[in-house]
């Protein structure tokens, strides 16, 4: 193995390992020979056997029986190494451990193993950033295979460069830049936790982060203890109030200077993104992906594991709270209100649809198409920022706001970030239909704004399923002034509980708190069902929320539109939608129903079409829950929705009508993640 | 014609193996990836995988002293152990170290102590056949010479 020590760190970026991957997507006719791969197994018997079938496969192999061991060669070795193959059970240190600082220090695809073939394992490697998970015994023909992890892992890396501007980024760091720039976007990739006032800091600092990205080679080893006081310095300090200052105070390591902490600091950021890197791609490009449970999981441990399952969750409700959110909009006449919560239920919309329905290709597109309205969503924004942007910069304001109260929070974040585990154990008990809805969770958030009407009774159905998860909700209703008033009828459901709802309930706060407060809450209460994944979730939510803003503001523009459609809505109801006039509306709509039609993405992808029909979208849940129900009961089979939807749409028969039916949903999804 | 009623012997030998439950496709695995850099690796494997799970069988025993019971301790170790016995494809072995594991899960330590006895009795049967089965081989000699008209 040729060793290119003397090579300089930037190669992780642009790995140059294998002589045959040089040139990225150029491959030379010997390729996988020669794949230099790092094999580490306590178990003799198991290490000899793999290390034949590797060498049989042509790859240059390393073999290792100590994690640490391991650790070290590839600290000594920067590319040294294309991939690691890592069994999980090891003395010295757990596979995951392993992995986890791989994944942190150098960008390696790591391949788990193990004879353990519990699902809750295999999620937990998958949750932590392996790219694949074998079970022993290992056959030949799986290992024959592996280079596509690398290629795959590269080809990201050069695709980032290629489309950083597009914000398909594959990976979540960079992704993470873009986005940013996007400003809406970047929330639901990045550790949404920052706020924005974080992401002027970053700005500021961007050759940091180059820096990061292409791995400096550290002066201080961080070891696995010394990085668990980071971590734990971190946790303490919310990851977004970590600055390497306190966290050096908070480690008192001697030696350690505070360079070291920042440049760590940063990779620590990067592994963060990189972990929700993948769902993000999911969104975007990685649409191929959707299937593969990998990238699910992936996002969900970045986002938030939880966010994952929230997602699941929520994803069902989310088109009909989008539903609901846009029935309440339309009702109160508030266009500006009204079309954020369209927008963000479009979004919403489009991932939902993917998880719901089997419908790989259209989704896919739709997930790539998603990432585009969001960047377009942004730009709507700006123009359309009247009214809305106030709104906008409020919500911002006020995620701010909590963030910094959510400090609490965030630690929570960053714990769940180390320990995976305890996301994979998430993401276990929602399992499959988690993995299918993570992209409507992240839809549900935006949900939850439009759901804030409904919220109540969302609320209630949340908070029946995640009541024991759930904190007090102290922090959102502190947080938002929305939260406050939610809060005081939450109390009763006891939605209050999660601070998490706070963020999404600050993007849909924005928006909806102006036009109903009671909405709000209802919101929140979601919100908390996804305690467990706030962090993830505010991300999300603010993301949503500044995608909702530029809905909103494509829903002023069309705010002609509402009024129509809150004309049609129970004439045109269903029809309306899939008419090109009412497309618009017709698509949020079908995003919600998602489910449904392969129209409904085409809808997603005009942002426009989606935000300014939120009435249409309201009108059309109304009709499709009341005669439609079996459209989404299809959807979400289990949901209480109908009973839900139709109390609710009893209840609110106007406008609120959408919402209760959204709220339905979400009980629905509740209720599954629960148990 | 010595060798080949030699290496008929070692074939009908290793067919049993296969019928009687011993070994699975994983064993057939490690058989193709013998080689000329490697001509005894399934021997070497095996030969391995005794001399390690001699201490994690020992291990096993001690734990299985303790009273009560450490289960996780024990579910560890046969985890370990279960790695092991499926990477050379001894299956009879391998449902015997599931079956303790789900006792472990039960926190069944009787159940646990009769198949800790079973296993390590399939443990040695096993053993006793492959080193007479590699006896038989080397005698025989590499397969080459073997497939080749003399």
């Amino acid at each position: 193995m040729n060793l290119g020590g003397g090579q300089t760190a930037k190669a992780m970026s642009a790995p140059s390992s294998s002589a045959s991957l040089k040139s990225g997507d150029v491959v030379s006719d010997q390729f996988p020979a020669g794949l230099r791969v790092l094999v580490v197994d306590d178990d003799p018997t198991c290490l000899r056997i793999l290390e034949k079938m590797l060498r049989n496969c042509l790859y240059e192999v390393t073999k290792c029986n100590r994690a640490e061991i391991a650790l070290k060669l590839l600290r000594d070795n920067r590319n040294g190494y294309d991939i690691v193959i890592s069994d999980v059970h090891m003395p010295d240190m757990d596979g995951f451990k392993l992995l986890e600082q791989v994944g942190l220090e150098m960008d390696l695809p790591v391949i788990m193993m193990s004879a353990d073939d519990s699902k809750n394992v295999v999620m937990k490697g998958v949750t932590h950033g392996a790219c694949d998970y074998l079970i022993k015994p290992v056959r030949i023909e799986a290992l024959k295979n592996i280079w596509q992890h690398v290629v795959r892992k590269r080809k990201h890396e050069w695709k980032d460069k290629d489309f950083e501007q597009s914000g398909s980024a594959e990976e979540g760091e960079r992704l993470v830049k873009p986005l940013e720039d996007v400003d809406y976007s970047s929330s639901a990739t990045e550790g949404n936790w920052k706020t924005s006032k974080r992401r002027k800091d970053e700005e500021d600092e961007p050759e940091e982060k180059d820096d990061t990205s292409s791995l400096k080679k550290p002066r201080v080893v961080w070891s696995v203890e010394l990085h668990q006081q980071f971590v734990a310095a971190v946790n303490q300090l919310g990851i977004d109030k970590a600055v390497p200052k306190k966290i050096l105070e908070l480690m008192n390591v001697p030696g350690l200077t505070r360079e070291n902490v920042a440049s760590h600091l940063q990779k620590y950021r990067l592994y963060l993104r990189r972990l929700s890197g993948v769902s993000s791609h999911q969104n975007g490009l990685n649409s191929s992906f959707m299937g593969t449970p990998e990238a699910t999981f992936a996002s969900m441990s970045s986002l938030g594991g939880l966010d994952l399952q929230a997602l699941a969750a929520t994803g069902h409700i989310p088109a009909q709270s989008l539903a609901s959110l846009q029935a309440l909009g339309r009702p109160t006449t508030k266009n500006s209100i009204s079309m954020p919560m369209v927008d963000q239920r479009n979004l919403f919309s489009f991932e939902t649809p993917k998880l719901r329905f089997g419908d790989g290709q259209q989704q896919l597109n739709n997930n790539s198409k998603q990432i585009n309205l969001l960047h377009g969503i942004p730009t709507n924004m700006e123009p359309k920022q009247l009214a809305s942007l106030n709104q906008s910069a409020q919500t911002f304001g006020g995620l701010n706001m909590q963030v910094n109260p959510q400090a609490s929070q965030s630690s929570s974040l960053l714990v769940q970030m180390s320990h995976p585990m305890s996301r994979t154990q998430m993401l276990n008990e929602n399992k499959g239909n988690h993995v299918p809805r993570l992209q409507s969770s992240i839809g549900q958030p935006i949900l939850s704004n439009g759901i804030h009407s409904g919220v109540l009774s969302r609320n209630g159905i949340v908070d029946n399923v995640r009541g024991a998860v759930y904190n007090p909700v102290s922090q959102a209703s502190s947080l938002v002034d929305f939260s406050i008033n939610k809060s005081a009828e939450l109390p009763g459901n006891s939605f209050a509980q999660v601070s998490n709802s706070g963020i999404s309930s600050l993007t849909s706060k924005g928006i909806i708190q102006e036009e109903v407060s009671s909405e709000v809450k209802g919101s929140r209460g979601f919100i908390h069902s996804y305690d467990i994944f706030n962090e993830l979730q505010q991300h999300k939510a603010q993301d949503w929320g500044m995608q909702n803003v530029g809905s909103t503001f494509d829903a002023s523009q069309h705010s002609a539109l509402q009024g129509s459609l809150d004309v049609s809505p129970s004439s045109l109801v269903q029809q309306g939608f899939s008419s090109s006039q009412k497309d618009r509306n017709v698509s949020i709509g079908d995003a919600i129903f998602s489910g449904g039609e392969g129209a409904h993405c085409n809808n997603s992808k005009f942002g426009q079409q989606f935000n300014s029909f939120v009435a249409d979208n309201t009108l059309r849940v109304k009709a499709e829950r009341l005669p439609d129900s079996g459209c989404q009961n299809n959807l979400f089979p289990q949901q209480f929705g109908q009973e839900d939807l139709m109390s609710a749409l009893l209840k609110q028969q106007e406008g609120i009508g959408s919402v209760e039916s959204e709220f339905g949903f979400d009980g629905y999804p509740l209720d599954k993640f629960p148990v | 014609m010595e060798r080949n009623q030699l290496r008929r012997k070692l074939a009908n030998m290793r067919q049993s193996l296969f019928e009687q439950g011993y070994l699975d496709e994983q064993f057939t695995q490690l058989e193709e990836l013998q080689d000329d850099a490697n001509p005894n690796f399934v021997e070497e494997v095996v030969t391995l995988f005794y001399r390690d799970s001699a201490r994690t069988i020992q291990n096993i025993e001690q734990a299985l002293e303790k009273n009560p019971l450490d289960f996780a301790q024990l579910d560890s170790y046969m985890h370990q152990f279960k790695g092991s016995c499926s990477s050379i494809g001894a299956v009879k072995v391998k449902s015997e170290s599931t079956q303790f594991r789900n006792y472990c899960k039960e926190g069944n330590a009787e159940g646990c102590r009769r198949t800790f006895h079973q296993l390590k009795k399939e443990y040695a049967a096993l053993k006793k056949k492959l080193e007479l089965y590699f006896q038989y081989a080397r005698q025989a000699g590499p397969d080459e010479t073997a497939c080749r008209p003399k």
